[in-house]
């Protein structure tokens, strides 16, 4: 039965619709999976009777024929969204073994609509990092590695659990978050898909917050029909974060397979970066004649800000970062080593608790908003903010349905390769991704090609606000023309 | 701005001069919190209207509570300020126990409410007009208990995440006396509005008072801000002790240290908390969880064309429509509740127009007298609004004299009620009947005949007789009718 992970979603759906096979014998092919690869530390936590229990329910109502639209389907979930009487720590010490006694808005219509939870899956700590190397549980391995080498790859971050899991067949989908790539980046290093939806459209409710400005939560899937189904599931208006928009949410998979004939794709001139590697540049080509091939138009836009997107990024970021994790205090829940007072509790219960990347960014956070030095940074990061905004919105008024890049500046590295003396190499991983966030776009990763060592490459799409549809019609055509990439197991 | 003449200090070098601004954090009145869904209800076991978002656990969003912004907005109405369209929510950040978030939603830059005024009266028919700088919404913190335990504290969130309204004043008042007067106005409005219950001990009212003295109209010297006061009394002493210590610093020749500091009621005396120095950073920035807090100006109008009279306006139609001088009318309108039971003794009157000043200094003088000495207030009141609008009917249509009234009222006070009844079954109505008093009129006169003699030639000692004549009738005679008939009577 171990062939049951490697279907697609929609392949599940309609073998569970069928009864080719049960919802607990895909549970189970996919718990032994997991088993299997506990050398990947994707999961970070499982709970496979959880997962039998909700398969058992999934297959009664599918027996009743009153099945949700994801009945049945196994699915990790990142452990920055919180699940009721499950361990959630966004992998950080500072959270220890906290259990909620709630569900995320995202999460809960998940399992409103009939899918089962595996477990929870590894991500960088606070979601704050590239490389999935910040968890206080250890890095994630990337089911991928070079031709010819043993060499551990990371998955990329902060989604890294997820995309791995997903590539490696551990789980049928997965629930991300992105507040800066977090989704689309290592969907890109694990030949996965991956959408991070517009700002809003999804519930932030029930995650915990990294930078709430930037934060969103989407899927990454095996294919782009897969990611579509989930979306479904995850996005829609929450009166509980008034940040969420009401408006309805379209049945996305129906842009699949639907006519991209005419559609004008802008290519970016400022995302030619120098040093740029020749196969990046090869395959961001290969995918506009491909859209070409599909009807297509292709030109040319300019969006002159974009280099001063990551600085402002790692201004804002860190400053809302700051504040959204005072909370983590030692004093009501989670991790506390005791001080003589309070102040010393503070202390030694955060200095314990976060490790050093988060600690880095709450000193970067706290330091753009100290008086003196809030209209110099974070202020100016705002403005900036806005200028790359009007970029997007220029583009699109001249016609401009959706915008070309790649994913990534190079394909996954080795754990312990990059970042360890300069940080800001870790943070170079976001340099296409982070503008998507700062103006609040929709945008989706999809596996493109591979490099010359045989590890895959993305491609990204950026899509008007609200119009996550065509971003599935475009990248269902680069699917189509790329193929779709599994790892060669070797866990 | 001011009309009123106002005290100065005198120190060693002549005058000084008092410049106050005060800063007033008023508890909403709402069923629920700022930005969730917990009860406000005060009182509760600890930690018992603490939601989800109060506790600042992970993931969670703070909601706005539509009830808490009608309230802000109907409070600038009252003190009329400019009501701001759109205004942001900023958070705070400090690391303190009682805030769980590790910040307090506050609206810093851009508060719902801009600038306004308040009429503020003072003894002696004198007033000043304070200037209102804003008012914002924000969060309450939680409360700390260090009692309970001998090495721990303990924290109750029961307060955490209520909504605050923070109503900044300018820098407008010049004494301990304008400054009590002006919270006590304030408080008043904010009754009168409901938008928040005034209880200062409960703590649902509390003054941050900022204090500085200078040579009249010199340039302003340095400030102090005294602490969370919860009585008006204190904050007149704390003004007084505050504004001394700066004057004698100043006279030494030394310099104010801009702090915060506590006032002691029990030593009467201020004491510093923290100097500028170790001021907080409190890093304030727009708080990306919310959107700014937008809606109409019909929004607005509807609120204003609901808001109840203010005592103000109340004021000024009791003098111009039932006469009272304008000290009464403060009087009856300081409090919101005294208002409200001197304006249902009027819907009771048979005349208003008649009686309506009458009514006025029955409630003023004999009930508010009366329960000033029980140290009662008017909500507890034995005598209704009825039943003391059925006295005074009583007194207007004739029933019964002045003094038998003051009888009647003790009786209801005593054993409550139907006025008139009582009237009724006690004998107590007044004799207007000339042909049953003038049988009491013959008598005396007939048994005192010298006295009837010598009035002829000293009319002022008629009064003798009307006394005899209102104590032989019991007091109720009418004494107008006796007056007629005893000159008629006696021939002059």
């Amino acid at each position: 039965m171990t062939d049951l992970t490697s279907l697609t979603l929609a392949e599940a759906r309609k073998g569970l619709a069928a009864k080719t096979f049960t919802s607990l014998e895909l549970t189970d092919a996919h718990l032994n999976a997991i088993e299997a690869a506990r050398v990947l530390n994707a999961f970070v936590m499982e709970t496979p009777d959880q997962a039998r229990a909700m398969a058992r329910e999934a297959d009664v109502k599918i027996g009743k024929g009153d099945a949700g639209p994801l009945a049945g389907i196994p699915l990790g979930i990142k452990d920055l969204f919180a699940t009721k009487g499950v361990r959630t720590t966004a992998c950080s010490k500072i959270l220890g073994n906290f259990v909620p006694t709630y569900e995320s808005t995202v999460t809960s219509q998940l399992w409103r609509d009939g899918a089962v939870m595996l477990g929870k899956l590894n991500n960088d700590e606070f979601a704050m990092g590239s490389s999935n190397e910040t968890s206080c549980f250890g890095p994630v391995a990337n089911p991928w590695r070079r031709d010819g080498s043993n060499t551990t790859l990371v998955p990329g971050g902060s989604s890294g659990g997820s995309a791995s899991a997903v590539a490696a067949l551990l789980c049928m989908g997965a629930t991300a978050t992105d507040t800066g790539g977090s989704i689309r980046q290592p969907a890109a290093f694990t030949a996965t898909v991956g959408i991070k939806p517009t700002y809003g459209r999804c519930s932030r409710w029930g995650v915990v917050a990294f930078a709430s400005s930037l934060d969103q939560a989407g899927p990454i899937a095996r294919s782009v029909r897969d990611s579509a189904m989930l979306l479904r599931s995850m996005a829609g208006h929450d009166p509980k974060d008034t940040t969420s928009v009401d408006i309805p949410v379209p049945d996305y998979e129906a842009a699949i397979g639907k006519s991209v004939k005419g559609m004008k794709i802008g290519i970016p001139k400022e995302y030619r970066l120098d040093g740029m590697p020749a196969e990046i540049e090869k395959l961001w080509s290969e995918g506009a004649a491909w859209l070409k091939a599909a009807g297509a138009e292709l030109v040319e836009v300019s969006l002159p800000h974009t280099k001063y997107a990551l600085p402002a990024y790692y201004i804002v970021a860190p400053a809302e970062a700051s504040s959204n994790l005072a909370r983590y205090d030692g004093v009501r829940y989670g991790l506390r080593e005791q001080g003589k007072n309070v102040i010393e509790l503070y202390e030694n219960t955060r200095a314990e608790g976060f490790g050093a990347e988060v600690r880095r960014r709450v000193m970067i956070g706290t330091y753009v908003l100290s008086a003196g030095y809030y209209d110099a940074y974070y202020l100016r990061a705002q403005k900036v903010r806005t200028l790359i905004k009007k970029d997007f919105e220029d583009c699109f008024a001249k016609g401009v349905s959706a915008i070309l890049t790649p994913a990534t500046p190079s394909a996954a590295f080795g754990v312990g390769e990059k970042g360890g003396a300069d940080p800001v190499e870790m943070y170079l991983n976001d340099i296409f991704t982070v503008t998507v966030n700062m103006a609040g776009l929709p945008g989706i990763a999809v596996p493109a090609g591979k490099d010359a060592q045989g590890l895959p490459l993305g491609l990204q799409l950026i899509g008007r606000p609200f119009d996550e549809e065509t971003l599935f019609s475009l990248g269902e055509v680069i699917e189509q023309a790329a193929g779709r990439f599994t790892p060669a197991r070797w866990w | 701005m001011s009309t009123a003449t106002h005290k100065l200090l005198k120190g060693a070098t002549g005058d000084w001069e008092m410049v106050i601004g005060m800063e007033i954090h008023a508890q909403v009145t709402s069923n629920s919190k700022l930005f969730s869904g917990a009860s406000t209800t005060f009182g509760g076991e600890p930690n018992s209207h603490v939601s989800l978002v109060d506790a600042a656990m992970p993931g969670m969003l703070p909601v706005i509570n539509e009830e808490c912004v009608r309230q802000a907005v109907r409070t600038g109405l009252g003190l009329n300020a400019k009501i701001n369209l759109r205004s942001v929510f900023d958070r705070k950040n400090y690391f303190y126990p009682d805030s769980p978030q590790g910040y307090q939603i506050s609206q810093y830059k851009s508060p719902v409410v801009g600038e306004g005024e308040v009429l503020v009266e003072l003894d002696g028919g004198r007033s000043v007009t304070v200037g209102i700088e804003r008012l914002h919404l924000e969060q309450d913190a939680g409360k700390l208990l260090h009692d309970q335990s001998s090495s721990l504290s303990f924290v109750d969130l029961n307060r955490c995440g209520v909504a605050l309204m923070e109503i900044v004043s300018k820098p407008d008042i010049r004494d301990a006396e304008q400054a009590k007067a002006y919270v006590t106005k304030l408080r008043s409005i904010l009754r009168y509005l409901g938008t928040c219950d005034g209880d200062m001990e409960k703590g649902s009212l509390r003054a941050d008072v900022n204090v500085s003295v200078r040579k009249p109209d010199g340039p302003l010297g340095t400030r102090c801000e005294i602490k969370n006061m919860n009585s008006i009394n204190f904050i007149g002493q704390a003004i007084e002790y505050e504004a001394r210590r700066q004057i004698e610093i100043l006279e030494d020749g030394g310099e104010i240290d801009q702090e915060t500091r506590l006032y002691d009621p029990n030593k009467g005396e201020t004491r510093s908390m923290r100097s500028k120095e170790e001021a907080h950073d409190y890093r304030y920035f727009p708080d990306p969880d919310l959107l700014p807090l937008e809606f109409s100006q019909q929004f607005v109008d509807e609120l204003k064309a609901k808001l109840p009279e203010l005592p103000d306006q109340k004021k000024t139609r009791f003098v111009a429509d039932f006469g009272l001088s304008a000290y009464d009318a403060s009087v009856l309108v300081a409090e919101r509740e005294s208002a409200v039971f001197y304006e249902t003794v009027l819907d009771k009157l048979a005349s208003r127009a008649r009686d309506g000043k009458v009514a006025a200094n029955w409630v003023i003088n004999e009930l508010f007298g009366r329960l000033n000495k029980e140290g009662r207030d008017i909500t507890g009141s034995p005598v209704n609004a009825e039943q003391l609008a059925a006295i005074i009917d009583l007194i207007g249509e004739g029933t019964i004299s002045g003094k038998i009234a003051k009888d009647l009222f003790e009786i209801v006070w005593q054993e409550g009620g139907d006025p008139r009844a009582l009237v009724e079954s006690r004998g107590m109505k007044q004799v207007t009947d000339l042909s049953a008093i003038e049988k009491v009129v013959d008598d005396i006169i007939a048994a005192n005949p010298d006295k009837a003699a010598q009035v002829k030639d000293k009319p002022q000692s008629l009064g003798w007789f009307v006394g005899q004549v209102m104590k032989a009738s019991g007091g109720k005679a009418n004494p107008q009718s006796v007056n007629d008939l005893l000159k008629s009577k006696l021939g002059i």
